[in-house]
């Protein structure tokens, strides 16, 4: 018994909002419009809706506020905060109450206006006390000093950072929702302005509003829904700390953790995947998510996204609506990795669509590298 | 059972010894371990039996990063520096470009003056 409700629950309706600007709109208001067409995505409405699971970057209380804005009367409130990984964290929590029966149609939801409105982003997290004297750039210098382990012990390079960066971008490139178009070479991101070394300007993700929304029901409901369902055949999480200072092992997430459970949920393993969304942040993250989900050995990150691995074409699709790099990332990116594998495996994701994918897996991270959530979603014949 | 409490107010003391000029670490009795950031009780363990100890001073970089400034404001240097003790701890090394300091340079602890608020910050050894 691995403690999850394999192939129990489904994701019936997955959409985004307003990926870029949104002048005039709070960031609940940007919550509830992808809420809307995730719910018109299962043919349901809000008074459907009786568990609510949101994560909003200026509201504590967004779980209340949420729901008196669409009249839902839930009978969960989950406001769980593990930063950027909250929403996956939530798909977790979620599949067990539904599948326990304490709720029978749960929403996801988040949004934020950080591009509209602060113009950077907007963390409830005050300076550390022990870290903040030396003015750490964060979050960008957390994942500098992570990356310079990195290529300090397994000789990992700037170049193939930066390749990551060039993956993600021709994946945006298909993908019309996409913040960021146009050319970007090895070259580009090597060139770009330095934030904190190894960074640069073109390894860290973009600042941009957008929504996300996600509806989550028992498969034997699942079929009522509009959609084709999305089935959730593994979700784990695991966390080694809060600052960067506290990591163990600046090169080893607790994704060594979370991946490995995930994959032992659904009963298959990395070969298995078609799809991989990561939460990528910086581009050191997919590198380190790579290895520690398995998909290939510690120290070998790096080169795994050399020379179009992962790129359109390439063998292993890596965040095929171009990420947090180059699509969109509102300040928590998490709920974007799990509608993208729900478009990818249900067929709906147009010019960026990978061929007969039926398993995808995705990947959740909050904090600094700290907490790691791995999901594993699966078409009706992997069931 | 009796509840000892370490009674320990973190960060007030560890300030207080900063300002006069010593640079102590949280020590638990029992497990001999030394734990920063200092915390009212030892992490996993629970451990309250603590005390303070002057911290050796000595350290190696685990990692460094150099923060970009707008020129010609040179680039900072913040780097995560192992003690000797074991804890690790984020700081930055002085003395050298921020891009000079590398992963396992030996460092040693200074009391810095940051704006009229005491620090620790490390010199190459």
């Amino acid at each position: 018994m691995n403690g999850f409700p394999r192939g129990k629950t489904a994701i019936t309706g997955a959409a985004t909002f307003g990926i870029g600007r949104n002048l005039g709109l709070s960031s609940m208001d940007i919550a509830v419009n992808a809420s809307i067409r995730a719910l018109r995505d299962a043919g349901i409405t809000p008074g459907d809706v009786d568990a609510l699971f949101i994560c909003l970057p200026d509201n504590f209380l967004s779980g209340l506020t949420f729901a008196e804005y669409l009249g839902i009367q839930p009978k969960i409130t989950e406001n769980n905060r593990t930063g950027g990984s909250a929403f996956l964290t939530h798909l977790q929590s979620a599949c067990l109450a539904l599948d326990a029966g304490l709720c029978d149609v749960a929403l996801i939801a988040y949004g934020s206006n950080q591009l509209s409105g602060a113009g950077k982003l907007v963390t409830p997290s005050g300076a550390d006390p022990y870290e903040g004297p030396y003015r750490p750039r964060l979050p960008v210098s957390a994942y500098a000093l992570a990356a310079a382990r990195h290529m300090h012990e397994y000789g990992t390079t700037p170049e193939q950072l930066a390749e990551v960066a060039v993956s993600a971008r021709q994946w945006a490139n298909l993908n019309p929702d996409a913040h960021m178009q146009g050319d970007l070479t090895v070259d580009d991101v090597l060139q770009a302005r330095r934030v904190s070394t190894p960074l640069g300007v073109r390894d860290c993700c973009l600042v941009t509003d957008g929504g996300a929304a996600i509806v989550v029901t028992r498969a034997d409901r699942a079929k009522d829904h509009a959609s084709k369902p999305a089935y959730v055949l593994g979700a784990a999480a695991a966390t080694f700390h809060h600052n960067i200072s506290q990591m163990p092992d600046l090169t080893i997430t607790a994704a060594s953790e979370s991946g490995p459970q995930a994959f032992a949920q659904a009963g298959v393993g990395p070969k298995d995947i078609d799809v991989v969304e990561l939460y990528d942040a910086f581009t050191i993250n997919p590198v380190l998510f790579m290895e520690d989900l398995g998909f290939c050995a510690k120290g070998e990150g790096g080169a795994f996204f050399s020379n179009g691995h992962t790129a359109p074409g390439g063998a292993q699709p890596v965040n095929t609506n171009g990420g947090g790099l180059s699509c969109v990332h509102p300040g928590m990116y998490g709920l974007f990795t799990l509608v993208e594998a729900v478009q990818q495996i249900t067929g709906v994701a147009g010019a960026r669509q990978v061929e007969g994918a039926k398993l995808a897996l995705a990947h959740g991270s909050g904090g600094y590298l700290s907490s790691q959530v791995t999901a594993i979603l699966g078409a009706g014949e992997t069931v | 059972m009796t509840e000892e409490l370490s009674g320990i107010r973190p960060e007030q003391e560890y300030r207080a010894h900063l300002a006069e000029g010593r640079f102590m670490l949280l020590r638990s009795r029992s497990s001999g371990r030394c734990m920063f950031y200092p915390r009212v009780a030892e992490p996993v363990t629970g451990n309250t039996d603590l005390e303070w100890v002057a911290a050796l001073g000595r350290g190696t970089v685990y990692s460094t990063t150099a923060i970009g400034q707008r020129p010609p404001t040179p680039s900072y240097n913040v780097a995560l520096i192992d003690l000797e003790e074991g804890p690790r701890m984020m700081s930055r090394v002085e003395g050298l470009a921020a891009e000079d300091v590398l992963i396992g340079m030996a460092v040693q602890a200074r009391v810095a003056d940051e704006d009229g608020t005491p620090i620790v910050v490390f010199d190459p050894a």
